[in-house]
């Protein structure tokens, strides 16, 4: 039994360790805004918080979940009003939307670090995140937006 | 919702909408609980409003007020959802904050839904606006007649009709009981409002959905869960029509959560929208299904495309534009006019195969019921997607229900239901409903490739630098070759793409296309073959300009000609095909071509930054009937480009929601970005190389420009494309960007290739 407290709610997981967060939130949990783009780490849409820390679901065992806490971004904000959230609708940065779970979840681990951050750092932290459509540089205003700067 | 009085009349047969047969009538809702959708969320279609009138089947309005209208075309990032419906409302006069949208199923009812072609907003947007026009009179017509006042004395505004001379106001939703009863009008007496009327259009409008696809509540093709789902993941033979010598089940059976494990029809020549074939793992979860096919020990029969081979395939290409090909376009005599040339400039490009990668890779779930089938897919073609499911179970289509859920991202891939077809028939296999999910490197691996091509040009100059002759030879697989056997040479609407209706103000011209089989699936990415034309020819002025010593704007402008209106005769074609669009309504107008490359060179200030050692490059081209001019500034970092600036000025006519427009030109440039530089699928004993994102590489956030310009031409002009037109000039104008960085022609994409 592994137990991880998932958005808030401590949960017992009955589940292979070895299964990858990714499909544990979405198969086991029915936690589908998490998505999965490529399976080997390389495109950042199926990325979560792990104790606070991005991590991608995608590789990651459940094992390494144990005890600690996940946030999805079912879980980023209970209304959908996160600064980044709010920026996001305001900017019409979706487009098919399909990465944007992914990037909101990369840019909110950077604004607690670096709540002012450049572009030079929002490049960094977002390098990982693809987005197909090509909605970066909206994402780059939006963070900005959601940052203040 | 029990319809009680049935199809009074087929009123957008009328219109001609793709000459289906359209139904409007009056429905009631029973009163009942509302059904709920498999995903939780309550059905729109199934509220417990007393009474509901229907304006099959786009708009609805019930007896509260409250109007629903269906976006029948595929939601893929283009924005359609949050343009088409609000245009419909606009011409009704409804308060958008009382409408809700509902994503319509694939049904002829709906006319054409495939959402291809760019051309949601260009074929439709007349058609959509008398519809809601009718169901406007409809309204107007009921109160009138109630109020016992002359229709032309009411107006339809802020949700309710309205009689100025009295002041009487009725809602929406009391009006729709009485429209109800009102005959429908002829299509002939449908008057559309005039445009200045329209409050919500051309300007920016909000994004509708973008609120849940930043809270992880938008549902894609993956995302619908069913009781008792399982889950396919299919090794797929690694080349076309190779198939399945052998296989060992038990390696997989063995792993925990794995249900079955079988072998999936093999497809026969033509590929179409055939599956390819394989052995499925249906499992409980994804993991399992995923754990189980890797387990899996599968010998395969490669079969005759095995030889096929990427560098070899090359030379192939360019021998075929190296000997004279079929003629498709010409005018004067060329072969004169090059041997009377002072000078003469020629080169060869070449652009590799190119694979969607949508962020979501394809996935379906199909629910076979015995003597039915459901469907739940991020598909452009529901109408195909149902038809396809219905040949391969042999159902009537009409007990065949394709939902659209939104896409991912498709790019062309999603036009192709194959995925959907392996759904179907894995859920029939399975007796459960079964989604099948890709993987990224199903995806890169088993596509329908953009073609790769060869283009050969060699042009002639008088003793002044003027242009008097110009050859053109291309060979590329064609997107036939996928729907019919035997194809060796390309389609007409293919080679209009640029080889036959590109602008030249040359007086000898002759294009030719040769021979190329294919020996992978073929299929439309994004602006098709614009990528590979604009690419060749924006190159290739280019080098004309460096020859002559002149600005390449200037050599671009001469090339395109005067501002004129061409017809076929002027291009050299019996024919042109002008995206299925007419000439007169549609015409390839130099003028507005003349205008973006002047725009886009203005904003740029192209003339003093060429001056103060800026590197810019600059290309033009015209495609889904939009004109698009883009100009690329490009710093070299390390011996590699980087685009710190771009310009781009788009003329698509009217524009219905700017906004969604600006951000198709911005994915544009970042989507062509990636092509130019990374962008290359390669094959070797008929397989596939690359298998994921480290090896088919996109543009990541670092590479796009922190300064990106977009302009839309303002135009009264019926609209043109959006999605796509914005694509095919972006990796000339970086090439030739790089050429004033380095000196360095690059004649082949990707870019890193050669750097
Ligand atoms: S799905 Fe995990 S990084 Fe791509
Ligand atoms: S919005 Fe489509 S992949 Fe990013």
């Amino acid at each position: 039994m592994i137990t991880v407290t998932i958005n808030g709610k401590p949960q017992d997981l009955d589940v292979d360790p070895e299964m990858p967060i990714l499909w544990v939130l979405r198969d086991v949990l029915g936690l589908t805004g998490t998505k999965f783009g490529c399976g080997e780490a390389l495109c950042g849409a199926c990325t979560v918080h792990l104790d606070g820390d991005v991590i991608r679901s995608c590789v990651t065992p459940i094992r390494h979940a144990d005890g600690k806490k996940l946030t999805t971004i079912e879980g980023l904000s209970e209304a959908g009003d996160h600064p980044l959230q709010k920026a996001w609708v305001e900017l019409g940065v979706p487009q098919c939307g399909y990465c944007q779970s992914g990037q909101i979840m990369s840019a909110a681990a950077l604004l607690v670090k670096k709540p002012k951050p450049t572009d030079q750092e929002i490049d960094q932290s977002l390098a990982g995140n693809l987005c197909r459509c090509g909605t970066y540089i909206r994402i780059r205003a939006a963070v900005k937006k959601a940052a203040g700067v | 919702m029990a319809r009680i009085s049935l199809v009074r009349r087929s009123f957008l047969q009328a219109l001609g909408l793709g000459g289906a047969a359209f139904a409007l009538g009056i429905e009631h809702a029973e009163a009942g609980p509302p059904k709920a959708k498999p995903n939780g969320k309550v059905d729109p279609d199934a509220s417990t409003l007393a009474a509901v009138w229907v304006h099959h089947p786009f708009i609805a309005i019930a007896a509260n007020g409250a109007v629903t209208i269906a976006s029948h075309r595929a939601e893929m990032g283009q924005g359609v959802r949050s343009t088409l419906p609000v245009l419909m409302a606009d011409e009704l006069g409804a308060d958008m904050k009382q409408v809700s949208l509902r994503q319509a199923d694939g049904d002829e009812a709906y006319g054409d839904q495939s959402t291809d072609g760019s051309t949601s907003v260009r074929s439709h947007y007349e058609d959509l606006r008398k519809i809601a026009a009718t169901a406007r009179m409809m309204l107007i017509a009921g109160v009138a007649k109630k109020w016992k006042v002359e229709p032309s004395t009411c107006v339809a505004t802020h949700h309710a009709i309205n009689h100025p001379p009295s002041k009487r106001s009725m809602s929406f939703g009391e009006a729709s009981l009485l429209a109800a009863t009102m005959p429908v009008p002829d299509v002939k007496t449908v008057e559309l409002r005039p445009e200045s009327e329209l409050t919500s259009l051309f300007r920016d409008l909000p994004h509708l959905d973008a609120f849940d696809m930043s809270t992880g509540r938008a549902q894609y093709g993956a995302d619908i869960r069913l009781p008792g789902m399982l889950v396919a993941v299919i090794a797929r033979p690694p080349v076309v029509f190779g198939k399945v010598k052998s296989f060992d089940p038990a390696p997989a059976l063995a792993i925990k959560g794995v249900r079955k494990v079988v072998e999936m029809p093999a497809p026969k020549p033509p590929c179409h929208f055939q599956p390819l074939g394989g052995v499925a793992v249906i499992a409980e979860n994804t993991w399992s299904a995923m754990r189980g096919r890797r387990a899996l020990e599968i010998k395969w029969d490669d079969g005759d495309n095995r030889t096929y081979d990427s560098i070899a395939y090359r030379e192939t290409l360019l021998a075929s534009v190296r000997a004279k090909g079929e003629v498709v376009r010409k005018l004067g005599d060329v072969d004169a006019a090059l041997a009377a040339a002072k000078k003469k400039v020629e080169a060869e490009y070449v652009l590799p195969h190119l694979a969607h990668a949508p962020m979501e890779p394809p996935a379906c779930l199909a629910h076979f019921k015995g003597d039915s089938c459901e469907v739940w897919a991020p598909t452009q073609e529901p109408q195909d997607a149902r038809d396809e499911v219905a040949k391969a179970l042999g159902l009537d289509k009409k007990k065949v229900t394709v939902h659209m859920t939104f896409l991912g991202g498709a790019f062309g891939r999603k036009a192709k239901p194959d995925f959907i077809v392996e759904a179907a028939l894995l859920s029939k296999m399975a007796g459960a409903p079964v989604r099948v999910q890709w993987t990224r490197e199903d995806d890169i691996r088993h596509g329908y490739y953009h073609s790769t091509c060869a283009h050969r040009f060699s042009a002639g100059m008088d003793a002044t630098g003027k242009v008097t002759a110009w050859l053109h030879r291309c060979a590329f697989p064609s997107i036939s070759s996928t729907f019919a056997n035997g194809v060796t040479h390309a389609g007409a609407g293919e080679l209009q793409q640029g080889t036959t209706d590109f602008p030249l103000a040359v007086p000898n011209f002759r294009m030719e296309n040769g021979e190329a089989k294919a020996h992978v699936r073929i299929g439309w990415l994004r602006s098709v073959h614009n990528i590979n034309y604009a690419f060749a020819a924006g190159s290739f002025i280019d080098e004309l300009a460096v020859a002559r010593a002149a600005d390449p704007r200037d050599m671009l402008l001469e090339i395109v000609g005067p501002a004129r209106v061409l017809s076929a005769a002027d291009l050299g074609v019996a024919k042109a095909s002008n995206y299925g669009a007419p000439l007169d309504k549609h015409p390839i107008d130099t003028a507005r071509l003349r205008r973006v490359i002047e725009r886009v060179t203005e904003l740029a200030d192209w003339t003093s930054a060429r001056k103060s050692g800026r590197f810019l490059g600059l290309a033009a081209h015209r495609s889904f009937l939009s004109y698009v001019a883009v100009v690329m500034s490009v710093v070299m970092d390390g011996g590699k480009p980087r685009v710190d600036e771009a310009w781009i000025v788009a003329d698509a006519g009217k524009v219905l929601n700017h906004d969604r427009a600006r951000a198709q030109m911005e994915g544009a440039i970042i989507f062509g970005i990636g092509l130019a530089m990374h962008g290359a699928i390669t094959m070797k004993n008929g397989a596939v190389e690359q298998g994921n994102f480290r090896d088919y590489r996109i543009a990541r956030i670092g590479e796009v420009p922190s300064k990106l310009h977009i302009e839309l031409v303002k135009s009264d002009r019926p609209p043109g494309g959006i999605g796509e037109p914005g694509l095919p000039p972006v990796a000339p104008a970086l090439a030739n960007a790089v050429f004033a960085a380095t000196g360095k022609r690059i004649r082949e994409l990707p870019l890193m290739k050669s750097l």
